[in-house]
């Protein structure tokens, strides 16, 4: 294919300043969150609008050239690593908020809207936009809906495809198809469910309603400590028997507890063997009611201290140590590698006594920190990658902790998506006829494969190896960004 | 012949789907066939060879510290609520037990959602995983017992509401929620207009709204959840207070009067907030004004188009104008597209079952 010849049919399509070719201009596209991943893109095209990116779209089919979507580049699984004979198309500059209804709720977006700027935007009618991925103050809401992203709060607000009513979508045809429209429901498939978390393999997403909920009128945290790992997960799982849906329900291990003290002191219990944080919120009597309860449960289970938060400034101390979680767990070591993935509540202790087996198993020190509510890990594994063969063994020592999500009837990705990073999970996750039957649905929505290629779903012939973020010297990517 | 208890009838239905897929034979599945009477089925259905879940039943697992159910297809509804119930919890999606009866399976497939639609999610919102057997005989699982899963497409909350169109539902893992405490209800004597002006601020305000109708002049909203919070609310939204009212089952199992047989034509489902249309004074309005039911002028004729209280084609012009859309009250809801977003789920469903065993009888 020739690049010059595309060039000059794009020049047609998008403004000049839109199509980026040099290689200084392409490198901040070479990845996403997941550097250890790099490409360097054969062009970049930055649209505007929805017409524009349906020219694009046409011109791809029409070439059958790849096209790789890309929100924010924040993702951690390599979904928006560059084809390196496709088109990277960045969906940045669609950044505007279209509509912002407080009567009905409701807020109609570009899909580069940041996540946390619909938030700020619906604050000033009492409102906000509940799916809170770690990275929200950079990630898009395009991006969101690629990945059915959630954060701290989906526990109690669902993901993305629970907040998500509507949306406008290029298909790999040019076709624009309007999903979910405003209603509660609309004749036809679920096509908009199909789409969320579909990593930009089904269609590129230029508008997007969702939901906004009216901001709760309190908010209380409680801390407490355990002894031990088991009289923790027994009090997470005691809170959900007992009726409460907290509106987080965060743990810490004691590694992760004892590196996020000393970065922020935050006031946690470096001792003990797990820590939970509990957020609930409501109106002040039902959150009253629930603290208590909470409280008794915690104690309960053994806790061996309770901190109830209650003042917005004690709120966000708790929180610090928590979402400083992983840059303080980074300190610890000169790389660190995060994992993703979901286990029932009821598994949570046994699989962290594996992932302490294996820790011993392959002399690597781990940190876990969870988001316990929902059973969704994220072990840091601790290694230097100038030490030879420690690479190797913290992504070996990574597999099998997915292997053990599976086997205990959870799942390799929770939240941060397949991209390429886990592609040969997916091979551990699913047997060969569901992986065909996957790719008969994107043949059915992309017969020429030209949306994100080689993303979320192996060939049958792959081999099994599993990744995750790696981190070098502290320096996470995007390293402004929150993430936790 | 409802059966009770456990049952695995796996290995038959495989072997059923093998075999008309081998003789391109169409297949109708049937649970306890309490959908047969609201959506007409197309006529080639009747050709189709009758697929049985009941014998597929049995709750597979149930952790309600983990707020998860997951159960056989042909698990009656009844069974399920009355386990639940048993811990405190429901099924936030309210599934409709027409004609008093109804699986699982069939709830997933028909993708009804009850009263609380608005505030406790659709059937689609309360998936996590299914198990099904695909148009090629192959017994596939998707999703599963976790929430937070994005591994592979979401092709478990994509059979809501496809009637069983890309294969015979095997199992369902659903989300469960606790009981609300307490429930009450208040009934306002309002006019349609008001009814909806009200309704439309509701999503704003933080009310424990589970339900809200409007019909014969009455407007009722149903609040649950801790007994301060739903009684501060009731004194906050005024009428006559009923607590345990039974409004709400019949209108979740289409049992109320409203719903006499032969006389609802037709459902319209709307953007929350829509205001006042023609004929709202002669309908059913639900879930905030969201889903409307609109009853024929005369319910002896069949044939009949015209509405009470108002002219279809004019209804139907307000419906799209506000961004809706007017379906007949029998229509199976995914069939009603054309166009490019119907040859689309043509290539979807055959992405499943390229014989077309069960779109058929699907509609």
């Amino acid at each position: 294919m020739d690049r010059a010849q595309v060039i000059k049919q794009l020049q047609a399509i998008v403004p000049a300043d839109a199509i980026i070719s040099d290689p200084a201009g392409c490198r901040p596209y070479e990845t996403d969150g997941l550097t250890a991943i790099r490409q360097q893109p054969w062009l970049v095209v930055l649209p505007e609008t929805e017409a524009q990116v349906v020219a694009v779209v046409k011109l791809c089919a029409e070439l059958r050239l790849p096209l790789v979507p890309r929100g924010a580049g924040t993702g951690l699984s390599g979904g928006a690593r560059p084809h390196e004979q496709g088109i990277l198309l960045g969906l940045s500059r669609m950044g505007k908020i279209l509509e912002l209804d407080p009567v009905r709720a409701l807020a109609r977006l570009e899909p580069g809207v940041r996540n946390l700027a619909i938030s700020e935007a619906a604050a000033a009618h009492g409102l906000y936009y509940a799916p809170d991925p770690s990275s929200q103050i950079a990630c898009s809401i395009g991006g969101n809906v690629a990945e059915n992203s959630g954060g701290v709060h989906c526990l109690k607000y669902g993901l993305t495809v629970h907040n998500v009513t509507g949306v406008r979508v290029v298909m790999a045809d040019g076709e624009v198809l309007e999903l979910g429209g405003g209603s509660l429901d609309e004749p036809g498939l679920d096509l908009l469910a199909l789409l969320c978390g579909s990593e930009g393999m089904l269609g590129i997403v230029t508008e997007v309603t969702v939901r906004l909920l009216p901001a709760p009128a309190v908010r209380q945290v409680l801390m407490a400590a355990f002894a031990r790992v088991e009289d923790a997960a027994e009090a997470v799982s005691a809170v959900i028997a007992d009726g409460i849906v907290p509106a987080g329900l965060e743990m810490m291990d004691q590694l992760a507890i004892a590196a996020a003290e000393d970065f922020v002191h935050a006031g946690y219990p470096r001792d003990a063997a797990a820590m939970l944080l509990c957020e609930l919120d409501g109106v002040l009597a039902e959150v009253e009611l629930d603290a208590s309860r909470v409280q008794a449960l915690f104690e309960s289970c053994g806790a061996t201290q309770v901190e109830h938060a209650v003042d917005p400034q004690a709120q966000a101390r708790l929180w610090l140590g928590r979402k400083s979680a992983f840059p303080a767990v980074g300190r610890l070591a000169p790389d660190y590698y995060c994992m993703d993935g979901t286990i029932p509540r009821a598994e949570l202790a046994s699989v962290l006594n594996v992932i302490g087996d294996l820790s011993r198993k392959y002399g690597l020190r781990v940190a876990n920190v969870f988001h316990a509510g929902d059973g969704n890990l994220h072990p840091l594994i601790l290694y230097d990658a100038n030490r030879d063969g420690e690479l190797a063994r913290a992504e070996a020592f990574g597999a099998d902790i997915l292997r053990a999500c599976v086997v205990a009837g959870g799942t390799i990705t929770g939240e941060h998506g397949v991209g390429v990073e886990k592609l040969d999970g997916m091979c551990v996750q699913f047997p060969p006829a569901a992986l065909a039957q996957f790719d008969r649905v994107k043949a059915a929505l992309d017969p020429d494969g030209i949306l994100n290629p080689g993303k979320g779903i192996p060939t049958p012939s792959r081999c099994a190896e599993v990744g995750g973020m790696h981190v070098h010297g502290n320096r996470a990517p995007f390293a402004g960004l929150p993430r936790f | 012949m409802i059966r009770a208890g456990d049952s695995d009838d796996g290995a038959r239905i495989v072997a059923a789907v093998e075999q008309a897929a081998a003789a391109r034979k169409p297949l109708l599945v049937v649970g306890q066939g309490s959908k047969a009477e609201r959506f007409a089925p197309p006529v080639a259905a009747a050709r189709a060879e009758r697929l049985s879940t009941l014998d597929h039943c049995g709750v597979l697992h149930y952790a309600p510290d983990e707020l998860v159910l997951e159960a056989r297809a042909g698990t009656p509804l009844a069974e399920i609520e009355a386990l639940l119930a048993r811990h405190h919890q429901v099924l936030p999606f309210e599934p409709p037990r027409l004609r008093g009866a109804g699986t699982l399976g069939g709830a997933v497939a028909a993708g009804l959602s009850g009263p609380a639609r608005p505030w406790r999610g659709s059937i689609r919102d309360a998936v996590l995983g299914v198990e099904l057997v695909n148009g090629l005989g192959e017994r596939l699982r998707f999703g599963g017992r976790v929430v937070k899963n994005v591994a592979g497409y979401d092709l478990s909350r994509l059979q809501v509401g496809a009637f069983g169109a890309f294969g015979c539902l095997l199992s369902i893992a659903v989300r469960v929620l606790p009981a609300p405490t307490l429930t009450v209800t208040v009934h306002q004597s309002v006019t349609s207009e008001a009814a909806l002006a009200q309704l439309a601020h509701l999503p704003a305000r933080a009310l424990p709204l589970t339900g809200t109708a409007f019909v014969d002049g009455r407007l009722s909203l149903r609040l649950a959840g801790a007994p301060r919070a739903v009684l501060a609310a009731a004194a906050d939204l005024g009428g006559e207070r009923v607590e345990g009212d039974l409004l709400w089952p019949a209108l979740r199992d289409q049992q109320h009067d409203f719903f006499r047989p032969g006389d609802v034509r037709w459902r319209a489902s709307l953007p929350p907030g829509t205001g006042a249309l023609p004929g709202d004074a002669q309908a059913l309005l639900e879930w905030g004004g969201a889903q409307r039911w609109y009853r024929a002028a005369d319910a002896a004729d069949a044939g009949n188009e015209r509405l009470r209280g108002t002219d279809l084609a004019e209804l139907g012009s307000a419906v799209r104008a506000a961004g809706g859309s007017l379906v007949p009250f029998a229509a199976v809801p995914w069939a009603q597209v054309s166009g490019p977003r119907a040859a689309l789920q043509t290539r979807l469903r055959r992405a499943f079952d390229p014989h077309d065993l069960f779109s058929e009888a699907a509609g």
